[in-house]
């Protein structure tokens, strides 16, 4: 047995076992913590798969960043852990067998059919890093879904600005859009009536 | 030796833990969100396994972009929700139901 596949039982079965406390938890943010070390074990098992650049992006991106806005969320809502825990027990038949019958198809459809791993590029180069090639990938096929990346999160960053703003806020600037949309020309535009200025000769030596 | 339908099981476990998760915690909307993001995460597994196991990097192309989007719905998803829970002091799922009336 190498010492990867150790790695592999051992990061999985931590994986799997966060995943399930993440979802049975009492305390959501221990759920949060939780969904933490699973995604650390996510991107330690993504490290054995070769994949360093996005297995470091999933620390930085869902550990340091969204992690982070959940846990500050949980914690800043102020709700009551015994009416969000009702129901639990009675929904969990429904639950339990759903998640069997997902996993079994799954399962059913990898193993009957199985997929015969065709090598795309046999000859793929293994002196380029990962990272190094997802760049030059990313840079010049995909550049233009980076760029609608970019706008994507700039949209979510603007979003979320604009839906948590208070109206009451004295420092929110909001459009009044029917205000906006009613003006006419009147409004907007006025015609003054006055007198030609005439500039003076000699006044200004 | 560990093999390609290692990592696909272990994917599909996870897929099926928050499937159950979802409807385990449906007073619950901060878990629920956490349990898209656990299937989110199985989604892009597949992804990473199959990119490395056929040496073809265009999967872990796509879960970048995954990645983009889904951290983009976080935030606007918990954004939502707080302002959810400032106009009904409640996270419970079964209590949007405002449309409705």
């Amino acid at each position: 047995m190498v010492i990867t596949d150790v790695l592999f039982y051992i990061f999985a079965a931590i994986l799997l076992l966060s995943g399930l406390r993440v979802i049975t938890a009492k305390n959501p943010v221990h759920a949060a913590l939780f969904l933490v070390l699973a995604f650390f074990n996510a991107s330690c098992l993504w490290m054995l798969l070769g994949a360093e650049f996005l297995s470091l992006t999933l620390i930085l991106v869902y550990v340091g960043a969204v992690m982070v806005l959940f846990l500050f969320v949980v914690m800043m809502l102020d709700v009551d852990l015994e009416t969000m825990r009702r129901g639990f027990w009675k929904n969990f038949p429904l639950a339990l067998s759903l998640g069997v019958v997902v996993l079994v198809e799954m399962l059913l459809v990898l193993f009957k059919s199985p997929i015969a791993p065709t090598m795309l590029n046999a000859d793929a180069p293994t002196s380029i890093s990962n990272s190094n090639t997802l760049g030059w990938v990313l840079y010049t096929q995909y550049s233009y879904p980076v760029e609608l990346a970019s706008m994507i999160l700039l949209l979510g960053l603007v979003v979320a600005v604009a839906l948590t703003l208070r109206k009451s806020d004295k420092a929110a600037k909001y459009q009044n859009i029917s205000k906006q949309v009613a003006v006419d020309s009147k409004t907007r535009f006025s015609l003054v009536k006055m007198n030609a200025e005439v500039e003076e000769e000699g006044v200004e030596s | 030796m560990i093999g390609m339908t290692h990592y696909l099981v272990l994917s599909a476990i996870l897929f099926a833990l928050s499937v159950m998760g979802i409807f385990l915690n449906r007073k619950n909307i901060i878990v629920v969100l956490m349990s898209i993001e656990l299937m989110l995460l199985a989604v892009n597994f597949n992804f990473v396994t199959f990119s490395s196991f056929l040496h073809s990097i265009d999967g872990q192309i796509f879960v970048f972009f995954t990645l983009t989007v889904a951290a983009a719905e976080a935030a606007i998803g918990l954004a939502i929700l707080i302002i959810l829970f400032r106009n009904l002091r409640s996270i419970n799922v079964q209590d949007m139901n405002q449309l409705k009336e």
